[in-house]
């Protein structure tokens, strides 16, 4: 039999540190039944024979919040073994309180009295061993921050544990109360466990509805019970919950009075503390430093140039893409041999070579599937292939020269990741073609290229990173094809296809979010951590309360501009769980960085006079925020009186390292394992239905053949009010859900045609919406923007929101107000600008009337 | 009837009465805030509410609305 050890204390007294201390790596991270509030266990030093229970951070055995609901009902109805209660020796009067509680459970107790190195710096002399013998219980000082005493005070417990030893409960309150008290026990004796009976009377004193109504006590024994209390209450002229609590401080009060001698002239002095918290929540300064804190999250986690995005780029087109360089390895290629020829790449390094490299193997790339065209058109569907089958011996076979001479193609230089077209000039000098970005051109970076250019373009080595340019490691998705290779996997084959883009692509849809979660949890940890999170709340809690959110909701909301994903985990600091659930459902609406790649390609392909179109989308999101946190407010799941907001501002202190990396550790690992159920397969399911048709060929540019696009089809009933109800705007709205960028590389390879993919789009949505295009393209933007994130958000949502039921009231929410505002942008947006009226017009501002009485509406009264 | 939240920066007073009921009333006296028991307001949040507090010695801070609801001693 193992034993159960409870940790229980008030928040912010050292009780997670305590805990990292005492388990180490050994801790599993869950929630409680239900609820959303992490539960967390652990083995003392590894050993499974001792369980710490974690119980969340509480003031009061009290039956109003529902950490408090918790920790009671696991502390009466689980029954540890032993407590282990830590209270805060800096704070000892508040802490003091809810031990006087934990004593009366008759449950073997020590109290581990923390931050004793900061009492003792203080001057502060505690007589742990008179506390003891005053509280029932063993005393023990401890530091968990430097590690001081965690061991001594862990093995007093589980020995006292062992042992079954609980001290007598103390007798904290008044003659006429304690008499009343000890009538109670006398006549529940029969219901109630008798190592607990003492609690059970005070709650009962107490009229703790949900106590009583669990005994299931005779009526009669009650009311007799009744009488008792209101004498009580008569003699001490208050009602019987007032006298226990200012009873409970009273004792305490007198207890430390005898064992404590603070020493006044250090309590007097400002403490290092207050300090700070001068200048953190000062009336004016506070707004910018609370601005400074934001900006580094921001830099931290999402800006362009900051370490986050940089990591999340390495982690997904190095590591896990072709491979990467070993740090500080990297050099320019110099040809070894003396006397051997030096290639054209010689003094470069990897990157600007492949720069210099990249309209060479646009070039080759875009002319050699011009020349096959031109080949089939001449000689018969599928001749290439026929005719070249065995021949070139690994270069591009040339069959007939006669028609090479009159192929040419139009290459452009396409931004891979973005499906944008960049800008620039294109020169040719000695044979070389060199493309320059170039802000001011006018043009696109178009060129063509003729056969003697090609033949030209091919015959530049293209640099090879694995050779001569530093110590090359080798990417996931390098490793893997390499592996199928080996295995004698064709590329094009079906199974290649499935391992490389389903299960690895999969794979590194996944993971490639950690690096960005993992940054924004050792933030948010260390702002947590320190006590500046509270502050947080204290400073912007008037303004989000103004629209029904915390002042922690901005946090989240602020990540998310970067991710959907650690912004809706970051809502996690936010006690209140209704203002948590919001803050979940309306945070991914802040465009992340995924919906500002379709941003920036739609703006550039249909709204380039409209400069603020992007900015436009920004407040949109801001908008959608605040209304609907107003209108969500009003409604019966979020109404009601705001929660009470009392809170303490703790003490700032400088948190451990190990506490930061363990609390990080724990989110990264849930995200990954809950990705990993629920996202990879998705992946899988969505790679697959876009690579393959129904008879399971691979279907490569063709995406119309795919299974995708007969599922789009098959949806197109849903967005056909919004202007591009086709297959192609419906299965690029699906794809996007593996990740948002997809939208538009879906597009560009959908929308077929002679043009650059920019033109193609245009041209596509020209063909689904005529002169209505540009609202078509609208719609299509808002929808993908603005309804349900990608899938990986979305389970993370499901995950935050605690229940099925939850998880698809935020996706329906979502839902509505995306297709809502897509509705708007085509059917009104075109209403306006040609006048056209139809029944969905009607609709949309039917809807419109809807949601705007539902935003002003009145607060229903709730009982 | 003076209330906590009349209370200007820096002032301390005595806590008189609770006027709160229910969960509002059993999470303050929870706090430490009852009867008797002195109380620091020690700042105003940018937007002029919530407020800080500073009894027992720690830190609270609660909203102006849940501050109405606990009466002081008037001064003599």
């Amino acid at each position: 039999m193992s034993i159960k050890i409870a940790l229980a204390g008030n928040p912010n007294s050292g009780k997670t540190t305590l805990f990292n201390d005492l388990t180490g790596s050994h801790q599993y991270v869950g929630n409680w039944p239900g609820v959303t509030v992490e539960k967390k266990e652990g083995f003392y030093e590894g050993d499974k024979e001792f369980v710490i229970q974690d119980l969340p951070g509480i003031y009061s055995l009290s039956p109003y919040s529902l950490e408090e609901r918790i920790s009671r009902q696991y502390l009466v109805k689980e029954s540890p073994d032993g407590i282990l209660n830590i209270v805060d020796g800096t704070n000892i009067e508040r802490n003091l309180y809810l031990t006087t509680q934990l004593a009366e459970l008759g449950v073997p107790m020590v109290v581990a009295v923390n931050m004793m190195d900061l009492v003792n710096k203080r001057g502060d002399k505690f007589d742990l061993e008179k506390l003891g013998r005053r509280l029932g219980c063993k005393v023990m000082g401890i530091s968990a921050q430097k590690g001081t005493g965690c061991k001594e005070c862990a093995a007093a417990i589980f020995k006292y544990a062992k042992e079954e030893r609980s001290g007598e409960a103390p007798h904290v309150f008044s003659g006429s109360v304690e008499h009343a008290i000890a009538h109670i026990e006398e006549s529940i004796q029969a219901f109630v466990p008798k190592k607990a009976i003492r609690w059970y009377a005070i709650k009962i004193f107490e009229r703790d509805k949900e106590i009583i109504s669990q005994l299931s006590i005779d009526p009669e024994i009650l009311e007799h019970i009744e009488d008792h209390i209101v004498d009580c209450e008569k003699e001490l002229d208050d009602d019987a919950e007032s006298i226990i609590t200012a009873q409970r401080y009273e004792f305490i009060q007198k207890l430390i009075g005898e064992c404590v001698k603070f020493n006044q002239k250090a309590r007097q002095k400002e403490s290092f503390s207050d300090r700070i918290d001068k200048i953190v929540t000062h009336r004016i300064l506070a707004l910018p430093v609370f601005a400074i804190a934001l900006v580094a999250m921001y830099w931290l986690a999402v800006s362009e140039n900051g370490p986050g995005t940089k990591m999340t780029d390495w982690a997904n087109d190095e590591f896990l893409g072709d491979g990467w360089f070993l740090p500080f390895t990297q050099h320019v290629y110099e040809t070894k041999e003396a006397g051997a020829e030096t290639p054209w790449y010689e003094g470069k390094t990897y990157d600007e070579a492949s720069s210099e490299y990249e309209p060479h193997g646009v070039n080759v790339e875009k002319w050699q599937a011009a020349y096959i065209e031109a080949y089939d058109a001449k000689h018969g569907e599928d001749a290439y292939e026929k005719d070249t089958e065995g021949k070139g011996g690994g270069e591009f076979a040339i069959p007939d020269e006669a028609l090479a001479g009159t192929v040419s193609a139009e290459a452009w230089l396409e931004d891979e990741e973005t499906g944008e077209i960049r800008k620039g000039n294109v020169s040719e000098t000695d044979g070389l073609i060199s493309a320059e970005e170039d802000e001011e051109a006018e043009s696109d970076l178009k060129w063509t290229c003729d056969y003697p250019m090609y033949k030209r373009s091919a015959e530049v080595e293209e640099p090879d990173p694995a050779n001569g340019f530093g110590v090359r490691i080798p990417g996931v998705a390098a490793i893997c094809g390499d592996f199928c290779q080996m295995i004698g996997l064709e590329e094009g084959s079906l199974a290649y296809a499935l391992i490389i883009k389903g299960i690895v692509g999969g794979v590194c849809t996944v993971l490639g979010f950690v690096p960005v979660i993992a940054l924004v949890f050792l933030f948010l940890a260390f702002l947590e951590d320190c006590g500046y999170m509270a502050r947080v709340a204290f400073i912007m809690d008037r303004l989000f309360r103004s629209f029904g959110l915390s002042g922690k909701s901005f946090i989240p909301m602020l990540v998310g501009k970067g991710c959907g994903v650690p912004a809706v985990m970051a809502a996690r600091t936010i006690e209140n769980v209704r203002d948590q659930r919001m803050t979940v459902i309306l945070a991914t609406f802040i465009p992340c960085g995924a919906k500002t790649v379709i941003i920036a390609m739609f703006s550039a392909v249909f709204f380039r006079e409209y400069w603020w179109i992007a900015a436009a989308m920004d407040l949109t999101g801001i908008a959608i925020i605040v209304l609907g946190g107003i209108a969500l407010k009003k409604t019966k799941l979020f109404g009601g009186e705001a929660a009470p907001f009392i809170m303490e501002l703790p003490a700032y202190h400088l948190p451990t390292f190990k506490g930061i990396v363990i609390h990080t550790w724990n989110r990264v690992k849930a995200y990954v394992i809950k990705a990993g159920v629920v996202i990879f397969p998705c992946c899988v399911v969505l790679t697959f239905m876009m690579t393959f048709n129904w008879t399971f060929g691979l279907v490569g540019e063709n995406i119309d053949q795919s299974i995708l696009a007969s599922v789009g089809r098959f949806f197109s009933w849903f967005t056909y009010p919004l202007g591009f109800g086709n297959w192609q705007g419906t299965a690029a709205s699906i794809s996007a859900e593996i990740a948002k960028e997809q939208a538009t590389a879906t597009l560009g390879m959908i929308a077929s045609g002679d043009g650059s993919a920019a033109a193609n789009i245009l041209a596509m949505f020209k063909e689904f919406a005529g002169q209505d295009y540009k609202f078509a393209a609208l719609a299509f933007m808002v929808f993908n923007l603005f309804i349900p994130p990608c899938v990986v958000a979305i389970v993370a949502t499901f995950r935050e929101m605690g229940s099925k039921a939850w998880g698809w009231f935020a996706f329906g929410f979502q839902m509505f107000v995306g297709y809502l505002l897509a509705l708007n942008a085509f059917q009104i947006g075109r209403c306006i600008s040609s006048g056209h009226f139809g029944a969905w017009t009607f609709v949309a501002i039917v809807l419109d009337i809807i949601v705007f009485l539902a935003i002003v509406r009145p607060a229903p009264k709730v009982n | 009837m003076k209330t906590l939240s009349d209370i200007p920066v820096g002032k301390t007073v005595k806590v008189k009465k609770l006027l709160g009921e229910g969960p509002l009333k059993r999470r303050i006296m929870d706090m430490g805030i009852l009867k008797g028991v002195e109380v620091t307001v020690l700042k105003v949040a940018p937007a002029g509410d919530p407020i800080e507090l500073n009894l027992r010695g720690y830190d609270l801070s609660i909203r102006k609305s849940e501050a109405a609801t606990i009466e002081i001693e008037e001064e003599n």
